[in-house]
Order: structure tokens, then sequence, then C-alpha cells
């Protein structure tokens, strides 16, 4: 135990939370709470979109209110639902097989679309497919779609395939912002699109990226003030959803920052929810995405260890900023399509595995450990050679554990467990042997 | 002396090692994982402390003078005496709790009759004890569990059939009372089992041209030795539920890796096959592990789908090895999922395919899923150690060979009988290396 | 020649893991490349008007070990993957100079990742078709990727190709693509005469032979077809779906028709039937090619449909146009397009009342116990109800 806190784990007693926590809370709280009054009062309408490739600054120029099916899914799970959703929807035809984001949604729509937050979420006005980096994305909201016989509008964004982003994609991305995307936003809200309007938002996101880089950068220090996995999770959770090009977003990245450039004075680890931890034994990069159903369970085996995510790439799926993108306000709609096509799942396999092992040697790690998700083939296929390559490439070790996004019936804590910790002593029998 | 020991406790089989101070191995000890962990840690202990006095045993009796060139003889009936003395022992308590739990609405009218036949079943496996334990005689395996039980419900099944009984009313009994059994280690009393066991063995060899005074002497001479259990390390799956201190525990893939350098030096790759997982280690030359990779959450490939299919064509675990090996062809068996390879059996069978042949494709295709593991932990280079209890399987080494040879050439492919105590044997190792540096 | 011998010749060109028809037809002459691409759609136009054979590639079958490839992929991932990496790890691949990743889903989308980072010597392109539909932006987009693989061929063959050697092209492949369609039609008019099973194998041929040999082929084999008499049997017409990507065992295509069905349509390989009608052959060819993707594609599970109310209905079309029964849905355990797709096209089904079942497979499935009972059930129940 290498947190502050010795007290026993009671994994249901309150956990320690900052002020920026507690903002982006209520930030989150303030999304859902409109989300229920567009259910009630019909007044805002309601748009549906993803995570990564997400036009935040964009939908928020036509007045309307953004739902994220994935971060609902994500919440729920962490409040143990979607294993009942999962169910529901396998129960109403879904294969057993596929991805486990899908079902949680549409188990909970079945179940009357309650909510993380326990009301009801207004149906969709328009459902904004934006794919970038994966597939599943395009059948979700067919699925939705399907249900909701609601007006679609689909963003298809051209993978990085040459490990490049090209004018060609530019272009094409841009002229469906043009020529579908705006229009479709238009109709559905009733408000003229304008384009000084998305310049402000662009710009205000700008501000919380440069933060947000600044955050995860500090994790270059040793100790590292923060874990950029589990705590990476609440760090981008505003630039990744529904409040990026906010003021309030930029507060929050504001906020945020002083707390960890007040644990970097300190010399002060990472807050965990068992305290700050007070020894840093071992420095991970995480590559793929997080189990949600047993968080708390799973990020315990890397603190209770003394292990500290200093780098991961599933903070860097609803955006790419720490190779310097920025979103413009000069060139609003390129850089719209800069973001979604710089979306790390957008990358190919050698720019995945380039950057892993960047962050391995700038961050100073250990080793390598791969999530691998059972619901998430875009993240997935391909792991178990990313994994090889990165050790022959930095000799660094690396570990394999799979787990799944919200399916409860993924998660073997002891399975997990016991990988990890082999996985810790095998870095410590090779420290001391060398 | 002092004594460093490392217990292995896997899915199926618990395992105990005891190493001295010159990092010796000096006993052995394996027992059936059961619901109760503690118990299973205990009792494996307990076999290789035994196991240690035998080998200490062994030293005294070569003082004898006689007596060192019987050894061989002497130790194995001592031994296969002691096993016996220590089955009547726990058949005794077994027969007792199954009389006790005659009791309750389920016995109602028939309580006397049941616990004739119990007692009636008792006596006959005690009679039989003399046959089971008797100096040619074959046991499949040694656990009291197996060895009682396979006796009980042979008996038992004529018994009922003879009284007019349920033959479930009696298993439920019997299965009731095992659990009762199996989680109260054997007595510690030793030195009389010993003296007991040593006893039969002269009853069996009256002329045996020994002094018998100086073997008892030997035998007291070992068990006044004082065994210090100096260092204990657990490891294994279900480590974590050993009641050990933190320090104490290592996992099973540093065991195995430094289990495997221990028994054969040059080792560089080690491929484990246990009943839950199946590990692909990379060790250095000093046993340190390099990578790892483990079999995912998937358990086709792994120990118990064996255990599966030896289930499926209702024979032993022990048995599907030597039947593949009469195979005349290996079909390809395309089922990767246990659950289908099961379904894909019967359709064969029924088809009219040989049990052999199919059993031999159902090793290749557990192999073949072992080489991918192999692969993922970067592929045999140098010395391959074959570890765990499936590597006692004929068949399944056999495949293992080719498939090696057949991907990565001419390499020294080491396999031990003792390959299922290598996990405990680098947990001893760990644990002398904590005290004795 | 008779059905009988082509359908040897294809049978002998399928169990070959070696390709060795497609590694002739490049020793025949120096400076010959071939381009090897996965399921579903490319435009092979291109890789045929640069001198080189278009190599579809389907995985491994059900005759191979799958050993160092399993080593790349975890349990939850399908087959086709692994046993594609294990056809160019055990070298039958070495001959092949360019490998295509068409956009199917996530996992060959990575597959493009694995071959960059594995085969380092080979000419690697994922090929990104477009998702939107509109000429001026999807297809815009997509004459830009067509041009970009071009200058790839030709960095590869040192050759540039014209205008004129891609109309060229486009006019063979519209006559193979009209010659499958005849058989297609002739298999709905005689579905005894020809087995679904002879279907599969002379598109599989398709795949490694030169479009001009599988041209041949066909005209032969639908010559030859007049003489075939077999008898009539009294199965159930179906159409099989999704089964686009990762390929059913023969034996599984086979015991499909067994268990008394006659599937008069399919989606096995779409490549060959993705465009469903001619390429325009004058003009600018990368813009035929291009407009006739736009406006004349097949509808799949790994297609965006731009249109609620068009969701399901080229599957309805080609039950109505083939007289089919019933719908047998079949997909590769872990295929996230087919499986997600179903539900919809299966509600789709139930609306228009054609009756559906669903089940999955695996390229090595190997048990057909289940698959027979399943599909004989289905078959028995439509003439219950008929």
């Amino acid at each position: 135990m290498t947190t502050e806190k010795k007290a026993p784990v009671d994994l249901s007693k309150d956990v320690q939370k900052d002020a920026s926590q507690l903002l982006q809370k209520e930030m989150i709280r303030g999304n859902y709470e409109r989300l229920a009054q567009a259910e009630e009062n019909h007044k805002e309408k309601v748009v549906y979109t993803f995570v990564p490739g997400n036009l935040n600054e964009l939908v928020m120029c036509f007045d309307v209110v953004g739902n994220y099916p994935e971060i609902n899914a994500l919440q729920s799970a962490m409040q143990k639902k979607t294993g009942a959703y999962v169910m529901e929807a396998e129960r109403a035809g879904q294969d057993e097989d596929v991805c486990t984001y899908v079902k949680a949604d549409l188990g909970m729509m079945r179940k009357g679309n309650i909510g993380p937050a326990g009301k009801k979420l207004a149906d969709p006005d328009l459902l904004l497919l934006s794919y970038t980096g994966c597939f599943t994305f395009m059948k979700w909201f067919e699925l939705l779609r399907h249900e909701y016989k609601c007006d679609t509008t689909m963003l298809h964004v051209p993978y990085q395939g040459d490990g490049e982003i090209t004018q060609s994609m530019r272009d094409y991305v841009v002229k469906q912002l043009k020529e579908e995307v705006i229009p479709a936003l238009e109709r559905t809200s009733g408000v003229k699109f304008d384009i000084d309007r998305l310049r402000e938002h662009l710009r205000e996101s700008a501000k919380a990226e440069d933060k947000l880089v600044q955050v995860l950068e500090s994790a270059k220090l040793k100790p590292s003030p923060i874990d950029s996995y589990f705590g990476g999770l609440y760090y981008v959770g505003p630039t990744f959803s529904a409040f990026r090009g906010t003021p309030e977003c930029t507060a929050y990245y504001d906020a945020l920052w002083d707390e960890v450039n007040e644990r970097i004075q300190k010399g002060q680890g990472p807050v965990t929810p068992e305290g700050v931890m007070t020894e840093e034994k071992y420095r991970l990069v995480v590559e793929g995405p997080l189990n949600y159903t047993h968080m708390r369970e799973f990020w315990k085996m890397f603190y209770d260890e003394g292990a500290v995510v200093v780098a991961s790439s599933y903070t860097k799926v609803g955006g790419n900023y720490e190779q310097g993108f920025r979103h413009d306000p000069d060139n609003p709609l390129e850089s719209l399509a800069d973001y979604c096509l710089g979306c790390y799942t957008n990358l190919n396999l050698p720019s995945r595995t380039k950057m892993l092992e960047n962050y391995l040697n700038d961050y100073e790690a250990d080793g390598l450990l791969i999530n691998s998700i059972k619901s998430c083939n875009s993240f997935s296929a391909g792991q178990l050679l990313m994994m090889n390559e990165i050790e022959k490439r930095t000799g660094k070790p690396a570990a394999f554990v799979e787990t799944d996004l919200v399916d409860p019936r993924y998660f073997s804590p002891s399975n997990v467990k016991n990988r990890l910790e082999s996985y810790f002593q095998m870095v410590d029998q090779k420290r001391s042997a060398a | 002396m002092k004594c460093f020991i490392g217990i292995d406790l896997g899915s199926t089989t618990t395992k105990a090692v005891v190493m001295d101070e010159f990092r010796e191995v000096l006993g052995r000890g394996i027992t059936n994982s059961r619901s109760n962990y503690d118990t299973a840690a205990a009792v494996a202990k307990q076999e290789a402390f035994i196991d240690t006095r035998f080998t200490l045993l062994e030293r005294e009796i070569a003082k004898i003078p006689d007596a060192a060139a019987k050894m061989k003889i002497l130790l194995a009936d001592l031994e296969r005496n002691f096993r016996k003395t220590q089955f009547l022992e726990q058949l005794k308590d077994l027969e007792e709790t199954c009389i006790s739990n005659i009791a309750g609405a389920r016995f109602a009218g028939v309580e006397d009759q049941v616990r004739e036949i119990m007692l009636a079943i008792f006596k006959d496996i005690a009679d039989a004890a003399h046959e089971i334990y008797g100096p040619n005689a074959e046991r499949k395996s040694d656990f009291f569990r197996d060895v009682a039980g396979s006796r009980f419900m042979r008996v038992a099944e004529d018994m009922a059939k003879e009284a007019g009984i349920s033959y479930e009313l009696l298993m439920n009994v019997y299965d009731k009372a095992i659990i009762d059994v199996e989680n109260r280690p054997p007595e510690g009393d030793l030195r009389g089992k010993f003296h007991l066991g040593l006893e039969f063995l002269m009853m069996e060899n009256p002329n045996i041209d020994v002094d018998k005074e100086a073997l008892r002497d030997a035998v007291n001479a070992t068990l006044d030795i004082e065994l210090e259990e100096t260092y204990v390390v657990g490891t294994g799956y279900g480590r974590v539920r050993l009641p050990f201190p933190k320090e104490h525990i290592r996992s099973e893939i540093l065991c195995h890796g430094m289990g495997a350098h221990i028994m054969f030096n040059g080792t560089r790759t080690v491929l484990d096959i246990g009943g839950q997982d199946t590990k692909g280690i990379q060790i250095d030359e000093n046993g340190v592990v390099k990578n790892f990779q483990m079999n995912d959450r998937c358990a086709a490939g792994c120990g118990r789908y064996l255990g599966y299919i030896a289930d499926e064509m209702n024979i032993g675990l022990h048995e599907l090895g030597p039947i593949a090996m009469k195979a005349k062809k290996v079909p390809r068996i395309n089922s990767t999922c246990t659950v289908f390879a099961g379904a894909e059996l019967r359709d064969r069978l029924a088809l009219g395919e040989s049990r052999a042949d199919i059993l031999a494709g159902l090793h290749r295709s557990i192999m073949l899923r072992a080489m991918s593991i192999i692969a993922r932990s970067g592929g045999i280079t140098d010395e391959f150690t074959f570890t765990g209890g499936v590597a006692n399987n004929e068949s399944a080494v056999d495949e293992l060979k080719k498939l090696v040879q057949a991907n990565y050439g001419d390499v020294t492919m080491n396999i031990s009988t003792e390959s299922i105590y290598t996990g405990a044997l680098g947990g001893a190792s760990f644990a002398h290396r904590a005290v004795m540096g | 020649m008779g059905t009988q011998e082509i359908i040897e010749r294809c049978e002998a060109i399928h169990e070959d893991l070696n390709f060795t028809a497609a590694r002739d037809w490049k020793a025949a002459e120096p400076g010959r490349h071939v381009i090897g691409h996965l399921p579903i759609y490319v435009p092979r136009e291109l890789i045929h008007a640069a001198g080189m054979l278009p190599l579809g590639i389907y995985g491994g079958g059900d005759q191979m070990e799958v050993i160092q490839g399993d080593a790349f992929y975890q349990s939850y991932i399908c087959r086709i993957p692994r046993s594609t990496i294990e056809l160019a790890l055990t070298g039958r691949l070495d001959f092949v100079e360019g490998m295509l990743f068409p956009s199917i889903c996530d996992v060959i989308r990575n597959l493009s990742g694995v071959w960059k980072l594995t085969q380092k010597d080979t000419y690697v392109r994922y090929m990104d078709v477009p998702q939107n539909y509109d000429k001026e932006i999807g297809g815009r987009f997509y004459i830009r990727e067509m041009q970009e693989l071009l200058e790839g061929l030709e960095g590869i063959s040192g050759r540039k190709v014209t205008n004129e050697d891609l109309l060229a092209s486009i006019k063979l492949f519209n006559v193979n693509r009209r010659l499958i369609n005849q058989l297609y039609a002739m298999r709905i008019e005689q579905p005894w005469n020809i087995p679904v099973t002879e279907v599969y194998l002379l598109m599989r041929a398709g795949q490694v032979l030169p479009v001009e040999e599988h041209n041949v082929m066909m005209t032969d084999y639908i010559a030859a077809i007049g003489d075939v008499e077999r008898p009539q049997k009294d199965n159930t017409k179906v159409v099989m779906n999704g089964m686009f990507c990762e390929q059913p065992p023969l034996n599984l295509i086979r015991s499909i028709e067994l268990s008394g069905c006659y599937v008069v349509d399919d989606d096995f390989i779409l490549v060959n039937r993705w465009l469903r009608e001619d390429v325009k052959e004058e003009g600018d060819a990368l813009k035929n090619l291009s407009d006739c993707f736009i406006d004349h594609s097949t509808r799949t599970s790994a297609t965006y449909e731009p249109s609620e109310e068009l969701k399901g209905a080229q599957l309805v079309e080609a039950v109505r146009k083939s007289g089919a029964e019933g719908v047998i849905f079949a997909a590769p355990s872990f295929c996230d397009p087919a499986l997600l797709e179903r539900p919809m096209l299966q509600d789709v089904l139930d609306a228009n009342n054609i009756p559906n079942i669903a089940f999955k497979y695996a390229e090595n499935t190997g048990q057909m116990q289940p698959i027979r009972e399943q599909a004989g059930t289905f078959a028995d129940s439509i003439k219950l109800w008929s």
C-alpha cells in the first residue's frame, strides 16, 4: 500500500475528489439536466454524437444540446447498470460477439432511456454520425436510427492508412462538413450557421487544449503528479465531450492545472481514490481503453503496487494534442477536419506503435501494458504485434491483460491481478538482476 | 535443519517442494486442490515433509550394513506401507463422518439399513487396502479422494442394487463427507505411522535379511531431525488465497521460470500448461524472466480442456495420452472452443472415426494453441523446457515435439517427470534466496 | 470442355494455398506483378490496367493450420486475419508485390498496419472507399484514392497507366460481370443443374486467374451447362447473407444445399458483383469507375446506408428477383459489421414476411451437423407454411 491513507479499503465509501473533479461532475450533471429538460419541455433540440471526432464547437453553434451515448454507457457501467443493459440488448437480438458499448446503449434505450443521472434522456432530433477510427460507430447509429427513425447525418473521416493526413482527406471532410453536416444541423435547429461563432468556440478550445497538454506532460516528472490513464480519464473528460469550446471547460483546465502544479511544487504523486500516492515504484505506459465496470478495483491493482501510468493512448481517442495540433479559429473547418483525422484510433498501426515507443522513452517508463478490450477491434486488432514490436525497439517489458469496456462478464479480477502482479515482479526481478 | 519450502497452489493440484540450505531438493508433495486452499497447501506441505523424511531415512539406512543393497525395495515397501497406514487412518475418518451424516428426513425409515450398508462398504474398502497398497498394485492416483472414491462408488452401486436402496442416497452421504474429510488434513503422528509402516513391511517380508533393530533406529534417528520451516514462498493460481504475507508470495511466472532454470540450466523458453492457463515464458541465463504471455480468457489449450475431453469420453485423464498414442492418423480438429470440441468429438465418434485418432487430433489442437502462446512470448530460440501437469501426457509431448521441430527446427527440448513441481521448486528457490541471499 | 472438367480445375485452384496458378502467370513473362487484395471490393480494373494480376486473398480456409497467426490475434477476433497473416508468414504470398486492404471493418483495416510492420518489402495500401454517396463529395475523394493507387502501382511497374489502358480493362471486367450475372440468373432458373458449390468455385477461380482466362472459363461453363441434366429436387430457395468477408468452408455451403435448400443468391465473393451495372467504356475511366461506384454499389453491412427507408432494400429485392422463399443469415463469429447489421435486416425481412434464420461459422468450422439441422428445419418449415 503506497497511499497516504492506510485505512482498509472499502470500495463503497466516498472517494477523495479534487476541486476540479467536483467542477467536472457539476458540468456533467448540468448537461444531463439539459437533456432531461429537453425531454420535458422540448425547447432545445437534441443531437446524439460520438466522442472520437466529435464536432462539439460546431454543434454548439446551433444551440442544440449534445448527448454522447459512449459517455452514458461508461457512466452507467460505473454505476453497475450495464450488465443488465447488455443482456437486454442481447435478448432483443444483438449477438453476444459484438461491441458492448453498442449493446449497453441499446439496452438503456429499451429500458426507457433513463440516463446515468436517473432521468429520462430526450430522444434525438438528429444523429450526428461522425465516426472516427471505428466502423462500429456507423452501425451503432444505423441501429439508433432504426429505432428512432430520426434524421441522421454522416461524416466519413478517412483512415490514415499511410500514416499521414493528405489534402484529399482534408478536402473530403471539409466538403462533407459544408454540404452535409452543417445543412443538417441548420435543418434540425432552425439556426443559421455563423462561422464567427464557431471561431469563438475554437479559440476557447485551443486554450483548454494547451492546458490539457501541460497536465498530461507533467507526467514526465518524477514522481509523476498525475495518473495518465485512470486519472487521465477525468482530465480528458471535458475536452472529449459536450464542453470543449466553452469557457467552463477552459476554467476547468485552469483549476486542474493549479492542482497539478501544486502537487508538482510539493513533489507529490497522483491522487487516487484512497489518497495521494506516496511511492512511485513503476512507471507505465498503457495502450487501450479502460474497463468501467470495475474501474476502482482495476485502479487499485495499480496504486497498491505503486504503479503510475505516465502516458496512455486512451487519453488521445477524443483528440491528439501532444504533437501540436490545436483547434484553429483562423482555419475553422480545416482544423475540425484535422482534429477528426488525427484522433488516436484513426492512426495506422505503425504510427500508433511509434507513438507508444516515444511515450516509453520520453516519459522514462518501465514498460508497456496493454489492456485489450473485447469490444473494441479498432484498438485491439494488431495490439499483440504492436506489443512485440515495442518490446523489440525499446527493450522494455510489456504485459497484456484482457477486459471489456462495459460488460462486467469480461472482467475477471483474479485473472487481471495475476498478470499484473507477475508483470510487476518481472520488472523487479529484472531491476535486481541489472 | 533449515528447510525452504515452495508451495504451488494450482487449480487442479497443489504442489510443495522442500529444499535444504545447500539448495538440494529433499522432498516433494502433491495433493488435489480443494475448496479450502489452506488445507490444500497444508497437505501438500505435509506430503513434501513426509517425502523429505524418506530422503533423510535413505541417508540413515545407507549407514546400516547389508541394507544399502536393498535400499530400493526397503524404501519402496516402507513408503507403500506408510501410505496404507495413512489411507486407513483417513478411511476411518471418512467412515465415521459418513455414519454421522446419516440423519434427517431423507433417511426416514432406512437409517439402520443405510448404516449397515455403509459399514459393509467401509469394511470392504478397508479389507481391500492391503490389495490396493499391495506390492505390485498399480494406483492411478494417490489422492485419498480418488482411491477411496472409486472403490466406494463401485461397492456402493452393487450393494445399493442388492439392498434395493437408492445409489444416489449413498453417494450423497459420501459426497458430503469427503469434503469434510479432505479439509481435515491427516494427523501429524508421523512416528506412529512410520513404525506401523515398518511393522507391515516386516510382516510382508518375514525373512528380510536386515538388522530390524537398526532399521527401527534409523527411523527414529530420521524422525529426530528437526525440520525447521525456515521460509515459505507461495505461488500458483490460488496464491492470493494463501494465508501468507505479501513478501512470501511470488507469481507463478517467476517461479516457473526459475524452476525450469534449476532443472535445466540452459533453458531459455518455458512452456507451462496447467489446469487453468498456459504460459509461455522467456528467461535469461540466470532464470530471470524476460517476457511472458498467458492464454487469453479462452480455456481451450489448457489442462482443463483435456479434463473435459476425458469426461466426455468417460475415461480417466491419465488414459488420454496412452490411447492417443495408438492413433494411426491425426485428424484436424478445428474447434478451438472447449465446448465445441466436445461436440466435434461426439460427431466424429458417431461417424466411426477411431477414438485413438480423434484423441490424437485433440492433443494436436491443444498443442497448436500452446504454440501460439509461445510465439506471442517471443518464440523458441534455444533450449526449451515443457512443464506442468500436461507434460506428463505422452501424446501431448509427442505432438509438441513435432510442432516445435516444424516451426523452430532442432532445439533441445527438456521434459521431466518432475515437471509438475517446477513452480514449487522455483518457489523454494526464492524462499532460499530470501534467507540465504 | 464439360462442366465437370471446369469445376475440377476450379477445385484445384480453390484448394491450392500456394496460388500456383497466379505464380505461373507471373513466371510466364518477366516484369509481371501480382497485387493481392482482401474482400470485399477493390477496383481491380486499375491493377489490370497496370499490367498486373489482381489476386483475391480470402484467408486460409479449413485446410490450413494456423500457428503463428494465432499469436497476432486475441480469441475474440475473427479468423480471417490470422490465417491471412499466416499465409504471408509461411511464404505462401512471397510472390505478391502489393496488398490492398479494403475498408470492411476495423480488423481488416488494422491488418493493413500489420502488413506494413511485418512485410516491409510489400506495397501496402488501405483502400478507403467513400461512405458518402455524392459524386461531388465522395465521388471526388474516390477518384483521388484511385489516382493514388495508380501512382503506387506505377511505382512498382515503372510504367505509366493511360486512360486507354483503363478503358480496356473496364471492358474486360464488364464482360466478366455480365457473365457472372448470367450465371446467377441461370442458377435462379435451374438451381438443380448448377449446384451452389459450382457457382462458388467458379467465383473463387476468378480471384486467382487473369480476367481474360476467367472470361473464357465462364463462357465455357455456361455453354456446357446446357448438356447437364440433373434430377430436380423439392428444395427450398433461399438467399444467403453475411458471408462477404471470411468465407465459409465449401463443406458448409454444400451442407446447406444437402439439407434441402437451393441457394439462389448470396454475398460470397462480392468483388465480382459489387458494381451492379456496367462501367461506362468511354471517356474518363476513373470518373466512370467512381460514378458507377456511387450510383450502383452493392449495399452491405460494411457500408453506410444513408436512407433508413432503403435499409435492407437490396436484400428484399434479391429475394423477390430470385423467387427465394427465405433468407439464411450466416455470419463469421466476431464479425462486427455482419452481426450488427443482422437485427436491422431481420426487421426488414419480418416486415416483408420473408422467413429467415441465422447462425455463425468460422472459415475452419468443422462441424456441419448443427448447420444441416438448422437449414433443414428451416427448409421444411417453409414448405409446411406454404
